[in-house]
C-alpha cells in the first residue's frame, strides 16, 4: 500500500488517534491499514453505534471514522450523540450509501465530512488533513519545526 | 426490462471490483431465474425496504471468494478464513450501497439493511411479481454473481386504485 507523509497532532507531534466504527471486521481492518499508511494509530474499534459512543467516551480519539448502516444503532444517530456530548468530536462518515439525503443528514447531525466506500486512500488522507485543520500537521513540516 | 434500474448495480459492481482488483471486469452473462436460488459458494444477502423492496445476493465460489478477498485485503487469505466471508459481505455492502445511492438521488427512497451471510443451499423461489435477474461479472480473479430480486412497493393510494405492483424486471 502507498505510504503517505505522516499526519501528526500539532499539539504534541504524536500520531493521530482513530476510533474505527464499522460492523464489518473486514472493513475495519482495511481502514486500519489505510490509517497506518498515514502514520495514524488505531485507538479502538466498534461494530455498532452504541459501542461507538461508549468507546468514544473511554478513548477520546482525535478522529472517528463511522459507517452508517450498522445493527443496534446506525452511524448517523451515533455521530449525533457523540457530538452532542462532545462538540469538539471530529466524526467522518465512511459509507457506501452516499446519497445526497444521507450526506446532508450526517453533516446536519454533527459529522465533519463524508467519504464514500470503497475508500480511496488519497481521498481519505485529504479529508483527514482538512478535518484536523490546525490541530494536524504533516510530518515533514513537523520535523522541520522541531 | 427496466435497464435504468439495473444499470446502477452494473456500474457499481464495475467501479468497486475494478478498483479493488485493480483490473477491468466485464459482464459474462445476464439471465432471468425463475427457479429457487441455489447458492454457489460464499454468499452475502442485502435486503432493501421502502419504495423498492426485495433482496440482492452477491455470490462467489469459495476459491474465487478467497482470491477476491485476498486482493481487497492486500494479503493472502485461505478459503477457510472468516475474513473471506466478511470480505464478501463488505463487497456486497459497497456495491449495493453505491447503486442505491444513485437510485436514491433519482427519487427512490428505501432502507438498506446490513448484509447477512447467506448460508442456505437454496433460497425462495421467484414469484410472479419478483423475478430474479442474475448477473455474472467476469473478473481477473474469477466469476462474481449478483442475483437481484426486487420490486416496486405499491403505495396505499395505488393499492386503492387497484394498481398491480410493478416487477423490478418487466417480463414483457
Amino acid at each position: 500500500m502507498e505510504q503517505f507523509p505522516a499526519v501528526k497532532r500539532s499539539k504534541d507531534g504524536q500520531p493521530v488517534q482513530y476510533l474505527i466504527v464499522d460492523d464489518s471486521v473486514f472493513a475495519r481492518k482495511n481502514l486500519g491499514r489505510i490509517i497506518e499508511s498515514f502514520g495514524g494509530q488505531i485507538a479502538g474499534e466498534a461494530g455498532d453505534g452504541v459501542t461507538a459512543i461508549s468507546e468514544y467516551d473511554r478513548l477520546k480519539p482525535d478522529i472517528v471514522l463511522m459507517d452508517i448502516t450498522m445493527p443496534q444503532m446506525e452511524g448517523i444517530e451515533a455521530a449525533e450523540k457523540i457530538v452532542q456530548k462532545n462538540p469538539e468530536a471530529r466524526v467522518v462518515m465512511v459509507s457506501s450509501v452516499g446519497y445526497q439525503e444521507n450526506i446532508v443528514a450526517a453533516l446536519q447531525r454533527g459529522a465533519r465530512h463524508f467519504v464514500q466506500k470503497p475508500v480511496k486512500p488519497e481521498v481519505l488522507y485529504e479529508v483527514i488533513k482538512y478535518v484536523l485543520g490546525e490541530d494536524g500537521v504533516v510530518a515533514s513540516a513537523a520535523g522541520a519545526g522541531a | 426490462m427496466k435497464m435504468e434500474l439495473i444499470q446502477p448495480f452494473i456500474n457499481a459492481a464495475d467501479a468497486v471490483l475494478s478498483q479493488g482488483l485493480q483490473s477491468p471486469m466485464e459482464i459474462g452473462s445476464l439471465s432471468m431465474e425463475e427457479e429457487a436460488y441455489r447458492r454457489k459458494g460464499v454468499a452475502a444477502m442485502v435486503r432493501l425496504s421502502g419504495d423498492i423492496e426485495g433482496r440482492i445476493i452477491f455470490d462467489l465460489d469459495p476459491p474465487t471468494a478467497a482470491r477476491v478477498a485476498s486482493s481487497f485485503a492486500g494479503t493472502e487469505l485461505p478459503e477457510s478464513d472468516e475474513l473471506v466471508r466478511e470480505a464478501v459481505c463488505e463487497l456486497a455492502n459497497q456495491i449495493i450501497g453505491n447503486a442505491i445511492a444513485v437510485l436514491n438521488d433519482q427519487g427512490f427512497h428505501f432502507r438498506v439493511h446490513p448484509p447477512e451471510l447467506h448460508t442456505s443451499e437454496r433460497g425462495p423461489k421467484s414469484t410472479e411479481d419478483i423475478e430474479a435477474l442474475v448477473l455474472c461479472f467476469e473478473t481477473s480473479r474469477g466469476s462474481v454473481f449478483m442475483n437481484i430480486a426486487l420490486r416496486y412497493q405499491i403505495t396505499a393510494e395505488q393499492a386503492a386504485a387497484g394498481t398491480r405492483s410493478a416487477a423490478f424486471v418487466d417480463k414483457s
